[in-house]
Formats: structure tokens, sequence, C-alpha cells
């Protein structure tokens, strides 16, 4: 759990500011932004673990549309969707697009905290195979892999 | 109001069929009927008319025959030879072979002496020349009497015929047999009414009619209203019985041969015919009459039938267009809740956060607050349990289809209530049909259903009380019967049990949601359910599950 970045993208003022609190009295990381546009901003600047996403957002950016830029931004941050709505097409939806779970407003910290763990673990064994392949290629190939990355600085 | 609308309807669609039915088998059969009442009296009138100028024409030719054979006897003798009787004697027997029907033949001088006589009467040597015929007998050469009574005092007729010998003429003169005479005439009356007779000018009898009247009596007939030939009239008497007289003259139209007959009996066949017409029309009338009233009878049930069953779509269908309604504002009016609720939530757990800090922990009042937020958070969260039914858990998903046994879905639910059921002292019995098909459902969403409607059967109860399940394949539907025996739900409380909030029971008990869910699941499923509650007696539920067949593996 330690060194988890969260992001947590919702509208609703009070509740953000509430629950960015509340994450960071646990120690956990966490950035709060209001809306999609902001939160594929700072994606792009900064690395998260898990993103908590609000489906339904009125005004700007739709939740689902926000999952599918951030996925592309990056693809290895765990989202949870958020909502106040049981939208059965949205959910479905956002599950394919590869969102972990969807949540149900309201929800209790501790629940919540139950999923993110589940997401990070979800996305720290991700990592874990990637920085375990990637050991394995320099070890094999050390001078390709550093040739590959001389070519992706310049 | 709705069922004096049929019987109204019925009403009209009878009197509508019989008149238009009945009128023309009516109308056909007074045609029918007067046509050959026409036909019959035309082929009477026709008969009676033939038979009267028959009989006329053998009268007339009897009275031919007799006047021929006289004048030919006078012609063939001398006065001389007439005068001696038995000559006479001979000649009148000749006649009387050849011939017959006389009954005595005289020789008359041209002063009207009677000079010789063959026959019953003593009237030889009277004198006929003050006899009115006398004269016509002279002048005319042929003369048939009327029938009078004449010196004899009997009612007969002659024949007399004049001969001129040189400058002598003389008179041969016969008397014919009246009885002879007026069994020809009788021969012509037939049947029991039937009647045949002869009038004279003046309309007296000249031969005895069969009823009232005698010879030489005066016959009620007017004989003016006979043209020449044939001519037929009908006469009604006081009783308004008709009878037809057909007149025909003959002997220089001298006299009338009537032959009369009642209407009555000849018209027998008609009125058999009628009587026939009658009975089959009759029969005709009650066919129409009770195919009519069966049919529409037949009618109006299936209109009925029809009607009530639409009346019966038509509230389902705006039941589940209400509820359909409900469900889109329930979805919007939850996440405005829900938002709010979440706030409040985070808020509460923020200061439950701040409130473990060592500054507040020795407040004196920790315990106070700290109870506080836990209520608040109690109520956020029965507020969303609210709000979360409303919505349907079960609507998050979209029914995910798995192969389901619905007996032992059905068991699995009773289970998960048999002991809350036992601490009331209720009592639950199934009865599962065996051979079930495994279909393609929501197992979980089905449960939910179960649930919901065994709950709501314990609750009605209270306690002390039976709750039956039974299942069963109806056509393409399984059918699940959930009843109880407890107080029952009134008429009009029952349209309203699936309608959201709707709860009977206490306030905080119930959110009056189950019921609203269950129907939206099942709906979902293209199934129904159905409650059927007699007050008093219980309630019956039944969810129609469609069998949807699993996919082959």
């Amino acid at each position: 759990m330690d060194d988890f970045r969260a992001l947590i993208v919702d509208d609703e003022e009070d509740f953000l500011e509430t629950l960015v609190k509340r994450l960071h009295k646990r120690n956990i990381d966490t950035t709060g932004v209001a809306s999609g546009e902001q939160a594929l901003e700072i994606m792009k600047k900064k690395l998260f673990d898990v993103v908590i996403l609000d489906v339904k957002m009125p005004g700007g950016m739709d939740g689902i549309e926000a999952l599918r830029e951030m996925k592309k931004i990056q693809p290895l941050a765990e989202v949870l969707l958020l909502t106040g709505h049981a939208s059965v097409e949205t959910s479905i939806e956002g599950m394919k697009l590869g969102a972990f779970d969807y949540l149900l407003k309201p929800i209790k910290l501790e629940e919540l905290l139950v999923k993110l763990a589940q997401a990070f673990e979800k996305k720290d064994s991700h990592d874990q195979k990637i920085r375990s392949a990637r050991i394995k290629e320099l070890v094999r190939f050390p001078g390709r892999v550093l040739q590959q990355e001389k070519e992706e600085k310049s | 109001m709705k069922t004096s609308l049929y019987t109204n309807l019925q009403r009209k669609i009878i009197i509508i069929t019989l008149v238009v039915s009945l009128a023309p088998l009516v109308i056909l059969g007074a045609t029918i009927y007067h046509q050959f009442a026409g036909m019959c009296e035309e082929k009477i009138d026709e008969q009676i008319r033939y038979r009267s100028r028959a009989q006329a024409e053998a009268v007339d030719l009897f009275l031919k025959e007799r006047t021929a054979i006289l004048c030919a006897m006078a012609d063939t003798h001398t006065f001389n030879e007439m005068t001696d009787e038995g000559n006479l004697a001979s000649i009148f027997e000749v006649m009387n072979t050849r011939a017959g029907a006389f009954v005595d033949l005289g020789v008359i001088s041209n002063s009207g002496q009677h000079l010789a006589y063959v026959g019953p009467y003593a009237l030889k040597g009277l004198n006929y020349y003050q006899q009115p015929w006398f004269d016509d007998v002279m002048s005319k050469g042929v003369f048939i009497s009327n029938v009078y009574m004449g010196y004899r005092k009997s009612p007969h007729f002659i024949i007399a015929v004049r001969r001129q010998e040189g400058l002598n003429s003389w008179i041969l003169r016969a008397t014919i047999d009246p009885d002879v005479f007026g069994d020809i005439v009788r021969s012509a009356q037939v049947g029991k009414t039937g009647d045949a007779y002869i009038v004279d000018r003046k309309g007296v009898y000249q031969t005895c009619p069969r009823f009232k009247g005698d010879i030489l009596t005066q016959s009620h007939l007017n004989t003016r209203v006979f043209g020449t030939g044939t001519t037929v009239i009908e006469e009604r008497n006081v009783k308004g019985e008709e009878t037809l007289y057909a007149g025909s003259w003959l002997k220089d139209n001298k006299w009338l041969l009537v032959i009369s007959q009642g209407v009555a009996e000849e018209m027998t066949g008609l009125f058999a015919t009628r009587i026939a017409e009658i009975v089959i029309i009759a029969c005709g009338f009650l066919a129409i009459i009770l195919a009519t009233v069966l049919t529409t009878q037949m009618i109006i049930k299936r209109l009925r039938e029809t009607d009530s069953r639409m009346n019966e779509l038509n509230a389902q269908l705006v039941q589940s267009d209400k509820l359909a309604a409900l469900g889109k504002m329930a979805a919007g009016v939850a996440h405005e809740i829900n938002n709010p609720l979440a706030v409040i939530l985070q808020k509460t757990g923020w200061m439950d956060d701040l409130l473990d800090e060592e500054e507040f922990r020795e407040s004196e009042n920790y315990q106070e607050y700290k109870e506080s937020l836990g209520k608040i958070e109690d109520h956020v969260e029965r507020a969303r349990k609210v709000v979360h039914n409303m919505l349907g858990y079960a609507r998050k998903m979209e029914p995910h289809l798995e192969d389901v046994d619905v007996n032992s879905t059905l068991t699995q639910t009773i289970d998960l209530l048999k002991n809350h059921a036992l601490n009331n002292n209720i009592e639950i019995t199934t009865e599962l049909s065996d051979d079930l098909p495994i279909i393609a459902s929501d197992q979980s969403q089905l449960q939910q259903v179960f649930l919901n409607l065994m709950t709501n059967a314990i609750d009605a109860i209270g306690s002390e009380g039976l709750i039956e399940i039974t299942s069963r394949e109806v056509d393409s539907f399984i059918n699940v019967d959930i009843t109880d025996n407890g107080p029952g739900i009134p008429e009009d409380k029952q349209k309203k049990v699936f309608d959201p909030f709707f709860t009977t029971k206490e306030t905080g008990k119930g959110t009056g949601l189950g019921l609203w869910v269950s129907y939206d699941i099942i709906a979902k499923m293209e199934g129904s359910i159905r409650i059927k509650s007699e007050e008093g007696e219980g309630t019956t539920f039944t969810v129609e599950i469609p069998i949807v067949e699993p996919e082959k593996k």
C-alpha cells in the first residue's frame, strides 16, 4: 500500500475534497480533480496507480469518454468507476473499456479502501510482470535494450 | 351498466335478425297460399262450370231425342192410324222400347179433343182447347211444356208435336216420366253438398232439388243473374258457408240447369295444404328463433370474453407503462440523492477520522460525538438501502443467463426462510413438479423474487399459518404459486401492490419496493407476476417464468 498514487475525478467538490483529505490521512498519495479534462491533463505529467472516476458528470467530459482517453495515456493505471446512478449500460461499457470495477455511491471509505487495494494489487502484479520481462531482456540482450532506450530519448 | 349494454345489443341483434328472416318467410307463405287458393278456386269454378254445361247438354239431348222420336212417329203415321188405339198402343210400345221415359201417348184433334190415349190415366175425351200449350203447339209445331199438375194432379211435363196432314192438322202428345227425367238431372249431384236441379225462367223448380224445396215450388234463385251459356255465381248464407251455383240454359233458354256445390267441401284439399303450410312455417319460425337466440347468445358471450380479456390486457399495459415510467424517474432521483448521501457519508467519515486525534479524544463529549456520527452513518446507510432497492439491486446488471433449476432455487430460498417461519409457527409446504425443464435464466434474480414473495407471505400471516408453494409447467411457462392463508388483500389494494413504496407493513419495516422490483425482474425476463387474493382467505402470487432453453454446450 505504500507509494500508492491515486487520482480522484469527481465534480462534487465537497465529496472530492473530503475524500482526498481522508485518503491523505491514510497515507495515500491522492490527487483530486473536478473534471475529466483536468484529469487527463494531470495524467500526462504524473503517473497514477489507481483512478477513481465518477461516471456521470454534468457538463464537460463524460466519464466514459474520460476513461477511454485515460487508457490511452496510462494503460497500466487501474480505473474504479463510481456513480450515483445505477445505469446498466454505462457499467457494461466501462468494464469493456477496461475499468477495474464499478462502485455505487454512497460508499463507505472502508469498502473503497478494499477496492483500491485490490486494484493496486492488480496493477502491481502487472508492473511486476513487465519489470521481470524487462530484466530478462536486459540480461539477455543488454545491447539491444540500451540501443532502444537511446532511440527513445532522442 | 355494462351488462345492460350487452343485453341491449343482444336484443337488437335478435330483433333485427328475426325481422329480416321471418318477414320473407311470412310473405312467401302468404303469397304461396294466396296463389294456391286462387288456383284452387279457379279449378273448382272451372269444374262446376264444366259439369253444369255437360249436364245441361245431356238433358237437352234427352229432350231432343224424345222430341225427335215423337216427330218421327207423327210424320210416319196418318191421323186414322193414330186414332186407332190398338195402333197407338203398339207405337207407344215401340217408342218406349227405343227411347223410353214416356208415360203416356195421346192424339188430339185440331179442336183440342183427346181422341186416342195410351197410358195409365183416364184422359181420353178431355178437351185441351183451353190449355195454354195447345196454341203453342198449333202455332210452333213442337212444344215442350214446363212441369205442371194438369188433369192428372201430379207434376209432369209433356212434349207435343203437330202433324199437318193435308188440310187436317192433329197433335201427338207424350208425357215424360218425371222420375226418369229427375234421375237424369240428379245424376249430377255429387258429394255431401252437391245438388243439381232445373228451374224455369221464374225460378220454379222443374225437378226436385236434393235439399230444401220441392218440385213446382219457388226457389230462391234469381234466374236473371244467369246469362247465356254457363254462369257461375257465389253465395254466402247466414252461417258464412259459401255455395257455388253454376247455371246453364237449355230448352231454348226456358229452363236453367243449376248445379250447386258447397265451397268448403271442395276446398278441403286447400285447407289441408293450409294446415301443412302453417305447420311448416311454424316449424321454420321456431327453428329460426331458436337458432337466432342461440347464436346471438354465443356471439355476445364471445364478445364479453374478448372484452374482458381486452380490459385485462389494457390494465396490464397500463400497469407496466406506469411501472416503466416510475422506474425511469426513480433512476433519475437516485442519482440526485446518492450524490448528497455520498458527501454526507464522507463528511461524517472525516469528522470521525478527526475525532480520533488526541485533542478531541480527551474532550468530554467525545462519546456523544462518536455516537452521533455513528447514527448519521447508520441513517445514510438506511437511505442508501432505500434508493438501492428502488433501483433494484438486480437492475444494475442485465439478467445473466445460466442454467437454472427452478425447483432447487425454490428449495434454497425456502431453506433461507425456514427458521424465520418456524419461529412464527408458520409451516411451509411444497408441491413441486418433478419434470420441470432446466431453463436459461438468472438464478440470483429469481431467488430475489421468491425471497420477496415468501417474506411477504410470512409477514402477511404474522404468526401461525401455512404457506404452500407449487411449481408446474404450463404451456411455455413455469408457474410458481406462492399461497398464504393470511388475511388477504382487499380488492382496491390489489392493483397497487406492485407500485413502488406501496406497503401494508409498519413504517420503517417495509420499503414497499420488494414487489415492484420483483415485478420488474420478471417483466425483464418476459414473464409476469399475478396476484389473486380473497379477503379472509389468503393470497396467491403466481410467477410465470418463460421457459427459455439453455444453449447447448
